[in-house]
C-alpha cells in the first residue's frame, strides 16, 4: 500500500451518452421487482456505457442493492428486461453472467487463504494452474497485497480485506463490475485514498464499474454519470456536475449537497430569461434557465449557498435576486463556514463562503444585517 | 466487582457434583477392585477388564451397539442436514410449520412411545427385526438432533458467502461443497458425534425394536446386572463412560472453535437491512 495520497490520473473525457450512435453496454428496461407489497426496483430503465463508473446513489432503502443484485443475477427482476452486451441476462444465472460483485460486507471465504480467495473464481472457469496463478499474481500487483498471500481474511484488517474483496472480483475480468457500497466500512482517509484508486484501476483496465453508494460525495469522485434512487424509481441521471448545478427535482436538490429551497410563482418568460415572484421574501428571483410553466403556477427555486453572496452593503441592483437579514448563527467548519441569515419574516437561508480570513478577522459577525445575493446563473426553477 | 467463591458457594457446588458424579465415581473405582464383591475393596487390580475383553458375549454386544452407532450417526447426519437446510433455507413450504413440529417432537417424545410404535411398525410390516430395525429406529430420532444442531449452525450462516461464489462462477452445488460444507463442517462433526452417543446409550428403543442376535450393549449390561452386578459390569461401564466422555470433549472443542473463529471472523454482515 502506498503511503502517499495517489493522484487522480488524467482521465480523457469520454461521454458516449452525448452520443447518439453510441451502444449502451449495459441496459436495464423497465425492471420492477416487488418483495410482497413492496415495490424495491419500481420500473426502472437505466443505459449504462462501456467504460463508464456509474454510481448509484440514494437514501437508505430506495432500492440500490436490489438493483445491484439483479444485474448480478442473484435476484430475479418481477418483470423487465437486463441486457449486457447485447445479450438477454434476464434468466441467466449468476454463475453464468460476465459481471462480478463486490460485496459490501466483502463475503471472503473465511476458509481460505488470501491466494485461495482470490484464485477462487478462475477455478471455476477450469483454467490451467499456471494461468491462474499468473493471474492472481498480477491482481495482488495491481491492489498491493504482496506478502498477505497466505493470510486468512481473519488475519486481514479491514481495508486488506476490501481490496481481497476488490482482487477477487476484479481477477475474472468482468464485462462489469459491480461493488456495493465498497467503502462503506473504511474511515474518512483510507476511503477518500481507495477512490482515487478505484478510478486509476477502472480506467487502466477500461472496465465498466457500477458502484452503489449513499455517500453524495464518494458518487460524484468517482462517478463518470450518476442516477439518484427514490423509493425504487429514478428520480435523474446524470453527470455529477449535471445532478449538482441542475437538480431536476426538490428531492435531488436536497439529497445531492445543501440547498436553499425558496416557494415562487411563475411571473414572465422573456427569451432567455425567466422571471418568479416569490412572495414570502417580497422579491422577485431572475433566472437564465426558463421552464415551461403556467402563469400562477407554484413553483420552486434552489439556490446553493456556496452561490450566495453575503455582505453588509446592498448590491447594486436590489428588487430581484437579493434578500436583507440578519445573521441568526456562523457553523465554522474549518475551510468554510456557513452563515444562516434569518430574514425579516422569520425564514432562513444559508450562505457559505471560504474562510480566506481567520475567524477573528473576519468582517461579518453575529446579529450584523446582510444582504445575500446570487446571479440569474445560480437560481434553478423546480416544479416538482 | 465479583469476590471468588464463598464457603457457601463452595459446599453447594459440591454438593451438586457429589450428586451428578459420585455414582459414577463409585462405579470407576469398583471396577478397579481386585475382589468380587462389588462393595468391598480388595486391592487395585485390572482383572475386570482382561475378564470384559475375554467375554464373547460382551464384545458382541459391543460390536452390535458401535456398528449400530456408526450406521445411525452417519445416516442421521445425511437426513437431518437435509432437514435443517430445507427448514432455515426454504422461505416458506405449504406445511412449514408442521414439518418444524415434526422435526422436534421426537426430541420430547417419550422414548417408550417411541420405541413401540417401531415395534407395531416392523411387526405390521413383517420385517425380521434385528441389527437394521435397531438402526432405523436409531436413525429416526437421532436424525432429529442433527436437524436441530444444523438449523442452529444455518440461522448464523453468512448467506452473501454462497452468493460470492454463484457470482464468481460456482454453481449452487460446487458452492455447497466448496462454500457451505467446509464452514458448518464442525456442527456436522458435532452432530455426527450427538447422533453416536445417543445410539450407543440407548437402551429403550433397541430393546423394543431388537431381534435375536443384535442385542446391544446396553441390553447386556441391563441383562447381566438383573442378574447380579459384577465388577466386570463395572468395568465395561467405565470403557463406555470413557468413550462418552472423549465424544463430549471433542464435541465442545469443536463448538469452542467455531464461535472463536466467529468472534474474530468479519462478523455477521449477511444482506442488508
Ligand atoms: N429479501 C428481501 N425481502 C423483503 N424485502 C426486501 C428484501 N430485500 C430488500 N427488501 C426491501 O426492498 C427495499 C430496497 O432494499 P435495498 O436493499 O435495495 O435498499 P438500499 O437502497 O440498498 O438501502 P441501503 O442503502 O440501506 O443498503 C427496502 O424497503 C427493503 O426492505
Ligand atoms: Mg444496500
Amino acid at each position: 500500500m502506498t503511503t502517499a495520497r495517489p493522484v487522480r490520473e488524467a482521465r480523457p473525457r469520454i461521454e458516449p451518452w452525448q452520443d447518439p450512435d453510441a451502444v449502451p453496454f449495459v441496459r436495464i428496461q423497465g425492471v420492477t421487482k416487488t418483495f410482497g407489497e413492496v415495490y424495491a426496483v419500481d420500473n426502472v430503465t437505466l443505459d449504462i456505457f462501456k467504460g463508464e463508473f456509474f454510481a448509484l446513489l440514494g437514501p437508505s432503502g430506495c432500492g440500490k442493492s436490489t438493483l445491484l443484485r439483479i444485474l448480478a443475477g442473484l435476484e430475479r427482476p418481477t418483470s423487465g428486461r437486463v441486457l449486457i452486451d447485447g445479450q438477454d441476462m434476464t434468466d441467466v444465472p449468476p454463475w453464468r453472467r460476465p459481471v462480478n460483485m463486490m460485496f459490501q460486507s466483502y463475503a471472503l471465504f473465511p476458509h481460505l487463504s488470501v491466494r485461495k480467495n482470490i484464485a477462487f473464481g478462475l477455478e471455476q472457469e477450469r483454467l490451467p494452474r499456471a494461468e491462474i496463478a499468473e493471474r492472481v499474481a498480477e491482481v495482488v500487483r495491481l491492489v498491493h497485497l504482496e506478502g498477505l498471500e497466505d493470510r486468512k481474511p481473519d488475519q486481514l484488517s479491514g481495508g486488506q480485506k476490501q481490496r481481497v474483496a476488490l482482487a477477487r472480483a476484479l481477477v475474472k475480468r468482468p464485462k462489469v463490475l459491480l461493488l456495493d457500497e465498497p467503502l462503506g466500512a473504511l474511515d474518512k482517509k483510507l476511503r477518500d485514498q481507495t477512490q482515487l484508486e478505484l478510478v486509476n484501476i477502472q480506467d487502466r483496465l477500461g472496465l465498466t464499474f457500477v458502484i452503489v453508494t449513499h455517500d453524495q460525495e464518494e458518487a460524484m469522485t468517482v462517478g463518470s454519470r450518476m442516477a439518484i434512487m427514490r423509493e425504487g424509481q429514478i428520480a435523474q441521471i446524470g453527470t455529477p456536475s449535471e445532478i449538482y448545478e441542475y437538480p431536476a427535482s426538490r428531492f435531488v436538490a436536497e439529497f445531492v449537497g445543501e440547498v436553499n429551497l425558496i416557494e415562487a410563482r411563475f411571473a414572465s418568460v422573456n427569451g432567455t430569461t425567466m422571471r418568479v415572484r416569490a412572495p414570502a421574501l417580497g422579491i422577485e428571483i431572475v433566472t437564465d434557465r426558463p421552464v415551461p410553466a403556467l402563469p400562477g403556477e407554484p413553483l420552486w427555486v434552489a439556490v446553493r449557498p456556496e452561490k450566495m453572496s453575503i455582505a453588509k452593503t446592498p448590491p447594486a441592483e436590489t428588487g430581484y435576486n437579493c434578500v436583507e437579514g440578519e445573521v441568526f448563527d456562523i457553523e465554522y467548519l474549518g475551510d468554510v463556514s456557513v452563515y444562516h441569515v434569518r430574514l425579516d419574516n422569520g425564514l432562513f437561508l444559508r450562505a457559505t463562503e471560504a474562510n480566506k480570513l481567520r475567524l477573528i478577522e473576519r468582517p461579518i459577525t453575529w446579529e450584523d444585517r446582510v444582504w445575500l445575493s446570487w446571479g440569474p446563473d445560480a437560481s434553478v426553477v423546480l416544479k416538482t | 466487582m465479583r469476590r471468588g467463591p464463598g464457603p457457601f458457594d463452595l459446599a453447594a457446588l459440591t454438593l451438586g457434583f457429589a450428586f451428578l458424579y459420585l455414582p459414577i465415581v463409585i462405579l470407576v473405582v469398583f471396577s478397579f477392585n481386585a475382589s468380587k464383591l462389588v462393595t468391598v475393596w480388595g486391592g487395585f487390580s485390572l482383572r475386570w477388564y482382561e475378564a470384559v475383553l475375554t467375554n464373547e458375549q460382551l464384545l458382541d454386544a459391543a460390536r452390535v451397539s458401535l456398528g449400530v452407532a456408526f450406521v445411525t450417526a452417519t445416516a442421521a447426519l445425511v437426513l437431518g442436514t437435509m432437514a435443517g437446510l430445507v427448514l432455515v433455507r426454504i422461505q416458506h413450504f405449504p406445511g412449514k410449520a408442521l414439518f418444524t413440529g415434526m422435526v422436534v417432537a421426537p426430541l420430547v417424545m417419550p422414548e417408550v412411545i417411541t420405541g413401540l410404535s417401531l415395534l407395531l411398525l416392523f411387526v405390521s410390516l413383517d420385517v425380521p427385526r434385528g441389527f437394521w430395525t435397531v438402526t432405523i429406529a436409531h436413525t429416526t430420532f437421532a436424525t432429529c438432533y442433527v436437524a436441530v444442531v444444523v438449523q442452529a449452525r444455518l440461522l448464523t450462516f453468512d448467506r452473501s458467502l454462497e452468493e460470492a461464489a454463484m457470482d464468481l462462477g460456482a454453481p449452487p452445488l460446487r458452492t455447497f461443497r466448496l462454500v457451505t460444507l467446509p464452514l458448518i463442517a464442525p456442527s456436522l462433526a458435532g452432530g455426527w458425534l450427538l447422533a453416536f452417543a445417543l445410539s450407543l446409550d440407548d437402551l429403550v428403543i433397541a430393546s423394543f425394536t431388537t431381534g435375536p442376535g443384535a442385542t446391544t450393549l446396553p441390553m447386556r449390561i441391563y441383562g447381566q446386572a438383573r442378574l447380579g452386578v459384577t465388577p466386570e459390569i463395572n468395568a465395561v461401564c467405565t470403557m463406555l463412560v470413557a468413550l462418552v466422555t472423549i465424544v463430549v470433549l471433542v464435541i465442545s472443542i469443536l463448538q469452542k472453535r467455531r464461535l472463536a473463529r466467529e468472534r474474530i471472523g468479519p462478523g455477521p454482515a449477511g444482506r442488508n437491512p
